[in-house]
């Protein structure tokens, strides 16, 4: 991997056991991600992207194929240490927030930096920084069922960005936003990009989200059609 | 880390945590008090017999074998001089057991006609009363379940027939002068009493006895003529194996209790679990190993069993005090049916039960909690995430 690279996919298949049979979900994937890149994986329903982003994060092994990220050979590496790299280098968006109902604002965004082991008065920094950056500060008592959907998705992307993780995977983030929030969501997450290098890979079908993407990566049956990179 | 984790969930889920505690309170309460029911069953039988009929141990006529009357004609004769001094310094009374029939309503009913030291405080049995009488009658008390099974009141008279020591029968009228409730069907089935005297008198036995009843911390002697002693261990020796041998029902009843309390807070901590499939998830996917994710709901059983504990101290103590305190009636006299059972039965709670119940509802809720979380946690991250049900 050279310098600049965090992700690095060779010949990457992953198929899935139906029936008696083998459905394939990625079919010879390559990609090269490098640092602060923002960029999407475009495709119909079924293309593969969410389960790219999950090998990607370690949530999934490839079938065959190398996965390598930030240095670390998924293929090669335990669950454990998979857990290990999430927690201190990667941030998840959810479609559906996956907020753990029973927290508030503040105890959700806070839960990484716990499992990080950061001690309290630089966590409350941290928590309220990262709130802050989503615009959710008069929010940080509130339990997800006291926000709206937008709101929701911008505790998750605050809870995804709080540790500074280098990447950052979203899954769908603007699917269940109206056009208002999506447009605020993908805001924030150019600012954050822009203000903390972090790489942000999109899964979407959302034809709003690609007009903020800086590189389109389509997916087809679980093939790459086409990578573009967008110069503004 | 997870203990503030855990802390944080269960206080966060606010009344499904709190139902789930309150659910194993209750069960705790449950075999708590139903336990404590039973030992103070079995304790009161054990105290009411010391109190009513053993006292700190006798001493029996070597002949004498409470279990066979054919002994009773037998097994009577002047008392040991050394035993003689402790009965005169009244710390023991003396007994003289004979065979008997009353005819009542013209009914014959064999009884074991018993002559007791009236003056005495030795056992709760109010031979008093005897003193008091100033008819022409011999004075008898009986008990509450005699007197419901011969159909006697107070103040009825009847003949009283005996064989006296030189093998006569001979009859003469009794008046029941007292109808005791000693709550001890062994001293009240069967049993007649009157005053020694005069049984000694009406059986030609002068200054004898069949056995005497000494007070707690009477000495020990040497020279008691062949007479037997019989400490309170002996004595309550038949008590304790109806005890034993009740064991494992006492056992059955517990490990019922246990299990259906298992059952409740197995159920509740599975529901609980699998409804935070997508929680798992996404810890998982925070970065939380399994093994922590298992921990964690494990912590959570645990301190979920902790709740519930002091839960139980706080909403159930005082019931369980009020009632160790107070009893609780019982709406049937078992003591007509043969069984030492207090009308108002007095729970005990020993600190092994108190303990154990506790130990053991810990351990099961760390079973319980443990189980569907290590099955929740081999679940395909992903699924998780997606709160898919595929196991």
């Amino acid at each position: 991997m050279k310098k600049n690279e965090i992700i690095e996919i060779k010949s990457l298949v992953k198929k899935f056991p139906i029936g008696g049979d083998f459905f394939t979900a990625l079919n010879d994937i390559n990609l090269i991600v490098e640092k602060g890149e923002f960029s999407g994986l475009v495709g119909p329903s079924g293309s593969g992207k969410t389960t790219l982003l999950n090998i990607i994060g370690g949530l999934d092994s490839p079938t065959s194929g190398e996965v390598s990220v930030l240095n670390n050979l998924i293929n090669e590496t335990s669950q454990e240490d998979r857990a290990l790299i999430r927690r201190k280098h990667m941030g998840f968006i959810f479609q559906n927030y996956n907020l753990l109902p029973v927290y508030s604002v503040y105890e959700n965004v806070e839960l990484p930096l716990i499992l990080n082991k950061i001690d309290k008065n630089k966590r409350k920094e941290m928590v309220v920084n990262a709130v802050e950056s989503v615009g959710l500060i008069d929010k940080l008592d509130s339990k997800p069922n006291q926000l709206s959907g937008g709101q929701c998705q911008r505790t998750a992307i605050a809870r995804a960005i709080v540790h500074k993780p280098s990447i950052v995977l979203a899954d769908e983030p603007t699917a269940n936003l109206d056009s208002e929030n999506s447009f605020h969501i993908m805001e924030i997450m150019k600012q954050l990009n822009k203000d903390f290098e972090t790489s942000f890979i999109f899964s979407t079908h959302d034809e709003k989200i690609m007009s903020y993407l800086k590189r389109i990566i389509f997916l087809e049956d679980g093939q790459v059609s086409e990578d573009k990179k967008i110069i503004n | 880390m997870l203990f503030n984790i855990a802390i944080k969930n269960l206080l966060g889920a606010g009344i499904r945590t709190w139902l789930n505690v309150f659910v194993t309170s209750v069960s705790i309460f449950m075999i708590i008090f139903s336990s404590g029911m039973y030992s103070g069953m079995m304790e009161h039988a054990m105290k009411v017999s010391i109190d009513t009929e053993i006292a700190g141990g006798a001493y029996w006529h070597p002949k004498y074998d409470p279990y066979d009357p054919i002994t009773f004609e037998n097994s009577h004769s002047k008392i040991p001089s050394e035993l003689k001094k402790i009965v005169n310094d009244n710390k023991a009374l003396e007994v003289l057991v004979n065979q008997a029939a009353i005819y009542p309503n013209g009914r014959i009913v064999p009884v074991v006609m018993k002559g007791i030291t009236a003056d005495q405080s030795i056992l709760n049995i109010p031979t008093k009363e005897l003193l008091k009488y100033d008819g022409n009658n011999i004075p008898i008390i009986i008990g509450k379940g005699m007197a419901a099974y011969t159909k006697l009141k107070l103040g009825d008279t009847f003949t009283l027939r005996w064989m006296d020591d030189s093998k006569t029968y001979d009859a003469a009228e009794g008046e029941i002068i007292h109808i005791m409730d000693s709550g001890n069907f062994k001293i009240d089935m069967g049993h007649i009493w009157i005053s020694i005297d005069i049984a000694r008198n009406i059986l030609s036995m002068p200054d004898e006895s069949t056995y005497i009843v000494y007070q707690n911390g009477a000495e020990e002697f040497s020279d008691t003529e062949s007479w037997i002693k019989r400490d309170v261990e002996y004595l309550v020796r038949d008590m304790k194996a109806i005890i034993k041998q009740d064991r494992p029902n006492a056992i059955m009843i517990y490990i019922i209790l246990l299990s259906l309390a298992a059952m409740g807070i197995f159920n509740a901590q599975t529901l609980s679990i699998f409804r935070r499939k997508k929680e798992i998830g996404t810890l998982m996917a925070l970065g939380m190993r399994k093994s922590k994710v298992v921990l964690l709901f494990t912590i959570e059983g645990a301190l979920n069993a902790i709740f519930a504990i002091f839960l139980t101290v706080i909403l159930f103590g005082p019931l369980l005090y009020y009632f160790s305190l107070n009893g609780i009636p019982l709406p049937i006299d078992y003591s007509d049916m043969g069984l030492i059972i207090s009308k108002t039965l007095i729970p005990v709670y020993s600190p092994i039960l108190l303990i154990a119940t506790a130990v053991i509802v810990f351990i099961i809720l760390l079973i319980v909690s443990y189980i569907p979380s290590r099955r929740i946690s081999k679940m395909h991250p992903v699924d998780a995430i997606r709160g898919k049900t595929v196991l």
